[in-house]
């Protein structure tokens, strides 16, 4: 009964094949593997946090990009999502989960408050994640809608499809994290 | 027990205390007595003791800057008396730019946290408190916040240009004015 047309199955990657064999670059297949299995830890601190609620619900369905399963543990999370007002005092607490978190692991700041402070242009409040941790996609809105959210995701899902094997080891990678101070 | 009213009080106030209650008056349907800051803590003991009054809870109290009046720091305390359900609220003034008042702690346990916010805030010291420090506010933070004369913005902002916001044209220059 289900209609497969709106279905998209992914393409194997580009390769020889043959009878009985198929070689590809390992790259690409752990690429494609990471890109559909992200296990996200909802970091969510105000009203972009209920935008997530409904983008993991029946309607926007999160799960449909293989981000089904939620990690609570950032020891077991891959993507790091950041959804709300940071304010300074929890600023040390996002940096150790961030630290907790396994390589490889990205980060996606979900509206103007984790991307720049938003509209608390005011001493309590951290002015942008980034000041603290790297990020890898930002998402404007205020809040964003759920659309936006997974349209961050997609992007992030292209980072991770498209990430070399050796980036996690290249110096211009432990350069940036010791900008940041970590490691 | 007759419920005292705000006239006992003051009765009371200007018999035991002689010239320290410096003004009273009427906000919100809520009497405030501005007193001298010397007396704090023996009228705040004194109505806590008091078998006619027994102001035994602290409300609220905060600190407040005034920063055009020659007295420009001030605390406020609300006292209630549950037995009689009367409220009354104090004012106490400092010219001082490094204020200092007595900790009410000996009488309410409540005024610790209080106090320690109206430090974080203003940078108002208090006599005889155990662990005076931000409870707040980030630690490492340099300045007090609520103090007119800082920004109340993050200097830290990058993407905001203040000639966009009107701010230079008042010579609201916040860089500038942090240096200072």
């Amino acid at each position: 009964m289900t209609d497969t047309n709106k279905v998209t199955i992914e393409k194997a990657p580009a390769g020889f094949e043959g009878p009985g064999f198929f070689a590809t670059s390992l790259d690409k297949v752990v690429g494609l593997a990471r890109k559909n299995s992200l296990w996200p830890l909802p970091f969510a601190t105000s009203c972009c946090g209920i935008e997530f609620m409904s983008t993991m619900a029946s309607t926007y369905d999160f799960a449909r990009f293989g981000a089904e399963r939620l990690s609570f543990s950032p020891r077991q999370a891959d993507l790091l999502m950041v959804m709300g007002t940071i304010a300074k005092k929890m600023g040390p607490v996002l940096r150790q989960v961030y630290e907790q978190m396994a390589e490889p692991r990205w980060v996606l700041s979900v509206g103007a408050c984790a991307s720049s402070g938003g509209i608390f242009d005011s001493y309590p409040v951290l002015q942008g994640i980034d000041k603290i941790i790297p990020v890898d996609v930002y998402v404007p809105g205020c809040p964003p809608r759920p659309e936006q959210i997974i349209e961050g995701v997609i992007n992030i899902q292209q980072l991770v499809q498209n990430e070399s094997l050796r980036r996690r080891n290249a110096p211009e990678y432990k350069a940036l994290l010791a900008s940041y101070g970590i490691e | 027990m007759e419920r005292p009213t705000i006239g006992d009080i003051r009765d009371a106030l200007n018999a035991k205390f002689s010239g320290a209650i410096v003004s009273e008056e009427e906000q919100y349907d809520f009497t405030v007595f501005t007193i001298r800051k010397e007396s704090l803590l023996e009228i705040a003991r004194y109505l806590y003791n008091d078998e006619q009054f027994q102001f035994r809870y602290l409300t609220t109290a905060c600190g407040i800057h005034y920063p055009s009046s020659p007295e420009p720091f001030a605390m406020m305390y609300q006292l209630h008396s549950l037995v009689h359900n009367v409220r009354i609220r104090f004012k106490t003034y400092s010219a001082s730019k490094d204020p200092e008042f007595d900790s009410l702690i000996p009488v309410f346990s409540a005024a610790n946290w209080m106090e320690r916010e109206a430090y974080d805030f203003y940078g108002f010291r208090f006599k005889g408190h155990p662990n005076l420090k931000r409870i707040l506010n980030v630690e490492d933070m340099d300045y007090f916040p609520m103090r007119k004369e800082y920004p109340v913005e993050d200097l830290t902002r990058e993407d905001k240009d203040d000639t966009m916001f009107g701010r230079e044209a008042s010579g609201y220059d916040r860089k500038k004015l942090m240096k200072e």
